[in-house]
């Protein structure tokens, strides 16, 4: 079959690979229809995340159709189920699946000693996204297999495009679990850093969960234009400053709630000098991530306000004012999200028309543009927010 | 094999295996950059490691110290060349390479012995340069945001009914969960003040 392969930095290529096949009696095998490049596989691209190894397949946003089941799977998948495949791997019977939290689930991590090492405690298996979750083989190709499928999966009914339910598998549950982190509440004021894919569909999370004013931050004027669509106040920190316009916005008083989709790799401009600083001890790795936005965040969230980060981090940080943190009574909120949590209220919006996830699709190419679509997508020209592949 | 032994990080039996590599995301301009990067690597560790028989060989004997700074200069260029921002670390290459053609024109006069070898060591560092000059263009070419690119979305909203009415539309059916609740009313915390 044919795949999207990590070589190295900077380096996918569209390879032509052997076909999966089914390991486990959980497992099924499904052939791809649609898939995505999410703004966390260019973490990957960039090789920020450890244990990514040359030959890797990448991709971990996948829908297709079901074309063989492991014995165990049966009670729940059979060959033709058209299924969304959420990033995250869970296996539904551990203690942290059975609270809910499915994507720190204890058993899908089969590298879990890596985990645990990394991480001090494993977390769940993911698809294409280093060895640290798994290993996992991605989706980023013509088929997929899927580990302990019986739980894993969300069935879609026929009758409505890839385009509209494609992104329950990461980016709406992700902005969605953002916004609900957030515990937004009516009157609410929520700025959201980053408008990328996981930013714009947490700005309308926000919006469908009754935020009284919703504000976007980025730069990039086609991301803006799109935060705008959905009713948000947007913000060009390169035109002027943050913390003075949110506290404007606000009274002086500052957002209730303050989201970070943006994680580790915050962009670096003179305008802010910290970023600078971030980006040279990345660079001699004595730091692992630009923790600009955490930095911002802290300092104008209104006092007992809460901090969502949603956006990827990777490892260890410099000069985070917890003073402030701790002095403000703020409450941190954070994880990968727990997909399946969220993705029966979300395939209920979609089908009776409150949200449509398909608005930020901006780019539909065939896989084997894969190479130069992660390029277009990193260097965001041709004004690409969110690139939709087609095996 | 011994690397991934240590770290037990390879790839498990059964998952697709490469059987044949297709077009890659790097550019050529990217792969020349590379190429850059280490040879200021190996150039930049030479002048750390032995100053003095470069310096001696160009006849630039009173200048070792120089040259062993010339090396720190080197491997600091080469260490944003490698990365993902490889027009800086392109751009201190080329910095650098003017500080060198300076200094080398400093050999090339009649009374040094070694003019020769200053001579030739301009000639490579002036191709070099050039190769630089290709490379920071190359990548700055082919990582650049294209004209056009700032496209009005403006019409995306992706609420159906409208962003108006779309406000608080999840709550009919939805409520944060009480695991997710970060704050709660007066009313909760202080029953006394809110009677």
């Amino acid at each position: 079959m044919k795949a999207l392969v990590w070589h190295g930095k900077e380096d996918v290529r569209y390879d032509t690979v052997s076909d999966p096949e089914i390991e486990h009696p959980r497992d099924a095998i499904i052939k791809v229809t649609s898939c995505a490049i999410c703004g966390s596989d260019l973490h990957l691209f960039h090789n920020l995340i450890p244990a990514m190894l040359p030959g890797d397949i990448l991709g971990h946003e996948s829908m297709g159709e079901v074309v063989e089941v492991g014995s165990a799977a049966k009670g729940s998948l059979k060959k033709g189920d058209r299924v969304v495949i959420p990033f995250t791997i869970q296996c539904g019977e551990c203690d942290q699946c059975r609270r809910g939290n499915f994507s720190v689930c204890e058993r899908t991590n089969r590298k879990g000693d890596l985990g645990d090492k990394a991480f001090g405690h494993r977390t769940a298996g993911l698809f294409g996204y280093t060895h640290l979750t798994g290993g996992y083989p991605g989706g980023q190709a013509e088929y997929l297999r899927v580990p302990f499928a019986d739980t894993t999966h969300v069935k879609v009914p026929d009758g409505i495009d890839d385009e509209k339910v494609l992104f329950l598998s990461d980016i709406l549950p992700t902005g969605w679990q953002a916004a609900v982190q957030a515990d937004i509440q009516p009157g609410d004021t929520v700025a959201v850093w980053g408008c990328g894919p996981v930013g714009q569909m947490t700005i309308r999370s926000a919006i469908l969960l009754g935020a009284e004013q919703v504000i976007g931050i980025d730069h990039l004027p086609e991301r803006l234009s799109m935060a705008a669509a959905a009713g948000a106040v947007t913000i060009n920190f390169l035109e002027e400053s943050v913390v003075e316009r949110l506290n404007a916005l606000t009274d002086g008083k500052g957002p209730h709630k303050c989201i970070d989709a943006i994680g580790t790799e915050s962009h670096v401009t003179p305008t802010q000098p910290d970023t600078i600083l971030d980006r040279a001890k990345q660079m001699l790795m004595a730091e692992n991530d630009r923790p600009h936005v955490l930095r911002e965040m802290i300092y104008v969230c209104r006092p007992a306000g809460v901090i969502s980060i949603i956006g990827v981090y990777t490892g260890l940080v410099d000069k985070i004012p917890m003073g402030q943190a701790m002095n403000k009574g703020l409450t941190f909120r954070m994880a990968q999200a727990h997909v399946p949590r969220w993705t029966g209220d979300l395939l209920k919006m979609i089908e009776d028309g409150r949200i449509d996830p398909s608005f930020v699709i901006t780019h539909k190419v065939d896989l084997s543009q894969g190479p130069d679509m992660y390029r277009t997508f990193r260097d965001k020209a041709d004004g690409c927010i969110k690139v939709m592949l087609r095996p | 094999m011994p690397l991934t032994n240590l770290t037990h990080i390879a790839r498990s039996e059964g998952d697709p295996k490469v059987q044949r590599k297709g077009p890659s995301s790097l550019t050529g301009a990217d792969r020349l950059a590379r190429a850059l990067g280490w040879f200021s690597v190996g150039l930049g560790l030479t002048e750390l490691i032995a100053p003095g028989r470069l310096a001696r060989a160009l006849g630039l004997d009173d200048k070792e110290g120089l040259i062993r700074a010339y090396g720190a200069r080197e491997l600091a260029s080469a260490v944003p060349t490698l990365s993902i921002d490889k027009p800086v670390g392109l751009a201190a290459r080329l910095g650098g390479d003017a500080l060198d053609l300076g200094t080398l024109a400093t050999a090339l006069h009649r009374d040094n012995p070694k003019r020769h070898n200053a001579a030739i060591a301009t000639a490579l560092v002036a191709g070099i340069t050039l190769l630089d000059l290709t490379a920071f263009f190359g990548v700055k070419a082919a990582h650049r945001r294209s004209p056009g690119s700032d496209k009005d979305y403006s019409d995306r909203s992706g609420l159906p009914r409208g962003a108006h009415a779309s406000r608080g539309l999840a709550r009919r059916d939805f409520e944060i969960p009480p695991d997710y609740r970060a704050e709660g009313s007066v009313a909760d915390a202080v029953p006394a003040l809110a009677s």
